[in-house]
């Protein structure tokens, strides 16, 4: 027996390329996805993205429940963009059931939308200080970001589901008082963002982000990616201006899109903070210009019996990107079917060209830069490609499928 | 940065006074909460009708019938959207302002 231990085996191993499996648990990647990449030396060859672990079967459960059941269920799809999704989901109930809405209700819709907006990049600007090893800048925007939240706090009762759609308007009207807050926590944040600014412009934080993660405009275009991680690539895509909703219609002259061409790292972060300043002249503008009026039309059950049979898709600019929801209701005050496109399914693609070329080290600010929201984009389709047929499962076949593999 | 905004920065965040505030502010005493906080349920059995229209309303299940046609809450799933309060005709159910309702005890969750 002793003799076949001796025996020196010799495997061939090629060193030249190793493939390194990232995630979906890792600690430089704060939500799962995992990353199969294949290295040569610190160079990057190829990348699998695979997504999938926290799928939380929120379309499906949404079928079970009522019209407003399903309001506050796909609020809690996202922390961040919870106003997005909830104004995504009540305009195509709206426009089904062809409910008009007072201007008031629309203008305080965009409002929380900016502050949203303002809010998330904020949080996605300090996780990029965090990624490059910048805490103090990390712990500074994210204070920023507080002031923001207890104004939500004030003025819907929460910090992170506000809750503040509701069917046909909005649920929490603003007194004079508060929009004396909303201005002096503005000009606060602006002095601030000013800061914010000047910091991302030092040299080492631009020898850290500049050319990190390049997806060039021909392939942003190709691969559809939305919202600041194309307008960093210089893809001019914004649902606030092409397809207006709630009150942007007229608030088109108050705001622009913001461009940035060199495709990196430091260009979506760029307009990330650009958009700062963009969202505050928003806001300051809807002030000025709220109208008065009622801010939700009558009881949302009496409403929600009224919606007929139906379906409509609606878009809103999220903070992340183009939201798409298709809602098809069954008169019933129920669901049909509810369809979501969140901005991080197609901005996860832009993740293999970014990667291909750059280093390992340069991974988890690339990842982060596109502001991934994971949960939000786990799917289930299944194809049978041989057969050519899409097969419908529920929840009970697919866990047996799990234990089985 | 230059040199001297550094250092003026760092002093400054040295002299500033802390920005977070002490959980309990003196013995017993919460934290304040602005006045729209949607906190631990706050249930008027009186006022209560028996419409159940909270119960068709509620997101996740909180709400069940008693055997007197009255409501009883079970804080423990509820996420504190509203919805039951803006429902009700009566205003029979109202969100205080208890945030601190984490309990080793299940019946202390339930409002009734
Ligand atoms: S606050 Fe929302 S979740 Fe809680 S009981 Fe009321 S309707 Fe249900
Ligand atoms: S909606 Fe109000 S009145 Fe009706 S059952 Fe609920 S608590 Fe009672």
């Amino acid at each position: 027996m002793t003799e076949k231990f001796d025996e020196v085996k010799e495997v061939k191993v090629d060193y030249t390329r190793l493939r390194v499996p990232l995630g979906p648990v890792h600690p430089a990647l704060k939500e799962p996805i995992s990353l199969t990449v294949t290295v040569r030396r610190e160079e990057i060859l190829d990348v699998v993205i695979r997504l999938g672990h926290v799928h939380r079967g929120i379309e499906a459960l949404a079928e079970t429940r009522n019209l407003i059941q399903t309001l506050y269920l796909v609020e809690r799809i996202c922390g961040i963009c919870s106003h997005s999704h909830t104004t995504g989901f009540v305009q195509a109930l709206e426009e089904i059931g062809e409910i008009e809405l007072s201007d008031r209700s629309l203008h305080l819709r965009s409002l929380i939308f900016e502050l949203e907006r303002m809010q998330s990049h904020l949080f996605l600007i300090g996780i990029m200080a965090y990624e490059i090893g910048f805490d103090t800048l990390f712990m500074f925007t994210w204070y920023e970001r507080e002031k923001i939240l207890d104004l939500f706090e004030e003025i819907t009762g929460n910090r992170i589901h506000h809750s503040m759609n509701t069917l046909g308007g909005v649920r929490w009207d603003l007194s004079p008082s508060f929009v004396e807050k909303v201005n002096c926590s503005l000009n606060k944040i602006e002095k601030s963002a000013k800061y914010i600014q000047e910091v991302f412009q030092d040299k080492t934080v631009e020898k850290r982000l500049c050319g990190v993660g390049v997806l060039d405009y021909d392939e942003a275009r190709e691969l559809c990616v939305v919202g600041p991680t194309a307008r960093g690539s210089g893809v001019k895509v914004d649902i606030r201006k092409a397809y207006p909703y709630a009150a942007y219609s007229e608030l088109k002259d108050d705001f622009s899109v913001v461009l940035r061409n060199t495709a990196d790292a430091q260009a979506r972060t760029q307009v990330r903070i650009l958009e700062l300043f963009e969202s505050i002249n928003l806001i300051r503008a809807i002030l000025e210009k709220l109208p008065d009026g009622p801010i939700y039309k009558e009881s949302v059950i009496k409403l929600m019996k009224k919606i007929p049979e139906g379906e409509a898709t609606s878009l809103v600019e999220a903070p992340r990107g183009e939201l798409l929801y298709f809602v098809r209701t069954n008169g019933k005050e129920g669901l049909w079917r509810l369809n979501v496109r969140t901005p991080t399914i197609p901005n996860v693609l832009g993740l293999k060209p970014m990667l291909i070329g750059s280093e390992i080290a340069d991974i988890p600010v690339t990842v982060a830069s596109i502001d991934p929201c994971m949960a939000c984009a786990n799917r289930i389709t299944v194809v049978d490609q041989d057969k050519r047929e899409t097969i419908v499962t529920d929840l009970k076949n697919l866990r047996n499928r799990g234990k089985k593999q | 940065m230059k040199l001297g905004n550094m250092l003026r920065d760092a002093l400054r965040a040295l002299l500033h006074k802390p920005v977070t505030v002490r959980y309990l502010t003196r013995a017993g005493e919460m934290v304040s909460v602005p006045e729209r906080y949607r906190g631990k349920i706050v249930y008027d059995k009186e006022a209560c009708i028996g419409c159940l229209l909270c119960i068709r309303t509620c997101p996740s299940g909180v709400i069940t019938t008693t055997e007197e046609k009255k409501v009883s809450f079970n804080i423990s799933r509820c996420v504190f959207c509203a919805q039951c309060a803006e429902i009700c005709p009566t205003d029979a159910i109202r969100l205080g302002s208890d945030f601190e309702i984490v309990t080793s005890e299940k019946e202390d969750l339930i409002v009734q």
